[in-house]
């Protein structure tokens, strides 16, 4: 039996049985949860053995059927997906005790990661929306879970500018079906290259860009992600901080403009441009306005709107080394990112508030919340040996590499304004003298600190041993996917 | 059922002999999803509507008497499971998720039994659709925003029913 299928079906299926055969007991659900993303993580892990391989949906050939495509650049991000996953859902399980339902948190938790798991595996372009739909519509109501006037006022907020870029996508996706007559991506590859030059192909890549763009949070479209990571339950800020705007706003990105459109987007350098600007905007942006903010989860999500920044910077450049560093940078904000945000959310669960300067000397009251919250901050800083060291290294270096001297220096600027906001947060929250209204502040129940423990040594490792292996067998195939451009299309339409 | 809930009584009658039809027919679509316009989406829209009808014609509790919001959730869970059910069973029995594998012979071709999974597949998208769109009809009428004295606004649950 082919497992392919399975890691969208099971976490839907988890999703609406969890509501049903759990409403008498609540721990039923934590074991369901958990299981279901635990077997979700290894299958992520297994595809590695298998390979390249097309799935067709109900036996119809693509381009009339429904397909999956399993590849290298999948496969990475299907790795990343399932992995935050399920160290999200383990620690939700005492996380989640502060809200109301958890029954309906894992129901639309599971129906948010069969979303991200689908958008990754699609071979087909309105499946994509369609999955991309069910990701972000869950992510709306997961927001505003806690249904306090300021969530629900995030939530709206996600939900209208959400709203707008499905809105761009799907007429993007319209033109493109009105161009070419199908809504097969490899299809589409094949039939495009006839029109390429015409005004309503440029017309899709712009919406495309808009779309996709509100969806990763890139500057002009970041609107809604400092109200709307900040205002959700900690473990989905996690997910939507270190998952959702890659899987939902990085992944289509490369996928389109690599595999299905390619040849034109990489001769002319007038989108690579186009984004290279965004990227050093939203870098620029997150960082400075990450550096005034108070509310510890904020400037988390602005530091999120920086690292997207240094993403889209790397891969549009193009160059096989932007691309690994591109990738390398996802990896590592993923789990750093997830990190810093379960031990924020460790350190709302107990002094609830977010506020940096009611706080201060926690490290010696919270060890385990201060050294993972520590190690999540010196990664994404820069610090050697941790692994966001390397691949901010990586990405200068491609800027070189690239003959782009004044890009490279200008992230370098902005790391330093990046270490500046976290050695801030690190200042107010973790040292500096402990407030006498913290005194019986205790550590967080074991599953939180576990999960944190696990996210750390997965950092702490990444960056010291873990970093060839992670190159040559994770890394590489979604390099070489993304390199061989449009072979893709020969490789579902021949497959 | 209270005579002061809901509309005036000649709404109520032709409500009462309507129902029973538009519920039938809300059936009809289902089932015969595969041969004629129509499928599980808009027959559960159709079977959602007569709820609604109720509803609108009765107050909430009647209907809500009939399937309440906990088993209704519950048959929107199923609908999706039986759905997700009959695609598994094409991976176990054929060779692909979702495959059609109940045998098609063409004698059968425009019979009601016919299409292998077809049919199956509409009526779990009836149940899933119908029991949905009545929870979302329920949820966004129970509740509503009232004013709070010191001016803040707050979403509130209805008091069910008007007791005298």
């Amino acid at each position: 039996m082919n497992v392919l299928p399975l890691m969208v079906a099971l976490p839907l299926g988890m999703g609406f049985l969890i509501p049903m055969v759990s409403r008498k007991n609540r721990r039923t659900a934590d074991v369901l949860g958990n299981l279901a993303t635990l077997s979700l993580l290894i299958m992520s892990l297994y595809l590695f053995r298998i390979g390249n391989q097309i799935y067709f949906m109900g036996g119809w050939k693509p381009p009339l059927g429904i397909n999956l495509v399993l590849d290298g650049l999948s496969a990475f991000f299907l790795l990343i997906v399932n992995l935050v996953a399920f160290i999200v859902t383990l620690y939700s399980v005492d996380y989640m005790e502060i809200y109301t339902s958890k029954l309906r948190y894992y129901s639309l938790f599971l129906l948010m990661l069969a979303g991200m798991n689908g958008v990754v595996l699609t071979g087909d372009i309105f499946n994509l929306f369609v999955f991309l739909e069910i990701a972000v519509i869950s992510a709306y109501a997961l927001v505003g879970f806690g249904t306090e006037a300021e969530e629900l006022e995030a939530s709206f907020k996600y939900l209208v500018l959400g709203t707008v870029s499905s809105v761009f996508i799907l007429l993007g996706i319209g033109f493109l079906y009105s161009l070419t007559g199908t809504l097969n991506l490899a299809d589409i590859g094949s039939k495009i290259s006839g029109i390429s030059g015409g005004h309503a192909f440029w017309f899709v890549v712009i919406l495309f860009v808009f779309g996709f763009g509100l969806k990763a949070a890139l500057v002009p479209f970041h609107a809604w992600l400092p109200d709307a990571h900040p205002s959700a339950p900690a473990s989905i800020s996690a997910v939507l901080s270190g998952l959702l705007i890659k899987a939902l706003g990085i992944y289509p990105f490369l996928r389109i403009f690599y595999n299905i459109f390619g040849f034109p987007l990489l001769e002319t350098r007038f989108i690579p441009q186009i984004l290279m600007f965004l990227g050093g905007a939203s870098m620029l942006t997150g960082a400075l306005l990450a550096l005034v903010q108070n509310d510890i989860k904020r400037m988390f999500a602005y530091s999120s709107i920086s690292n997207i920044g240094y993403i889209v910077i790397a891969f549009s450049l193009g160059t096989p080394l932007g691309i690994m560093a591109a990738l390398l940078h996802t990896f590592v904000h993923a789990t750093s990112k997830a990190l810093l945000f379960l031990s924020a959310g460790s350190l709302e669960y107990r002094l609830e508030t977010r506020d940096i300067k009611k706080m201060g000397g926690l490290m010696e009251k919270m060890p385990i919340t201060g050294i993972s919250g520590d190690i999540g901050f010196l990664s994404l800083a820069g610090i050697p040996p941790l692994a966001g060291f390397w691949s901010k290294l990586f990405i200068i270096l491609a800027l070189l590499d690239a003959g782009r001297l004044g890009w490279a220096i200008f992230t370098i600027l902005v790391s330093v304004l990046t270490l500046g906001y976290y050695l801030r947060m690190n200042r107010y929250v973790f040292f500096g003298p402990l407030k006498n209204n913290l005194q019986r502040i205790k550590e967080s129940p074991v599953f939180m600190t576990a999960s944190m423990l696990i996210l750390s040594l997965i950092t702490v490792f990444l960056g010291v041993i873990l970093l060839p292996h992670l190159r040559s067998i994770v890394l590489d195939p979604a390099v070489r996917t993304l390199i061989n451009g449009t072979k893709y299309i020969s490789m579902v339409m021949g497959g | 059922m209270s005579e002061k809930e809901g509309l005036s009584v000649i709404v109520k009658v032709v409500t009462r002999w309507i129902v029973g039809f538009v519920l039938l027919f809300g059936l009809y679509i289902v089932i015969f999803g595969h041969l004629t316009p129509g499928g599980g989406f808009p027959g559960g829209v159709i079977i959602a509507g007569t709820f609604v009808l109720l509803t609108l014609a009765f107050g909430k509790d009647t209907p809500l008497r009939k399937l309440n919001s906990t088993l209704a959730s519950e048959l929107d869970s199923t609908g999706a499971i039986i759905f997700l059910g009959i695609a598994l069973l094409g991976l176990y029995f054929g060779s692909f998720f979702a495959e059609n594998f109940l045998t098609k012979l063409p004698s059968s071709y425009f019979k009601l039994f016919s299409a292998g999974v077809i049919p199956w597949a509409n009526l779990a998208i009836g149940l899933k659709v119908g029991a949905s769109i009545f929870m979302v009809f329920i949820i966004l009428s129970v509740t509503r925003v009232v004013g709070l004295p010191n001016g803040e606004k707050k979403m509130t649950r209805k008091p069910t029913g008007r007791r005298k």
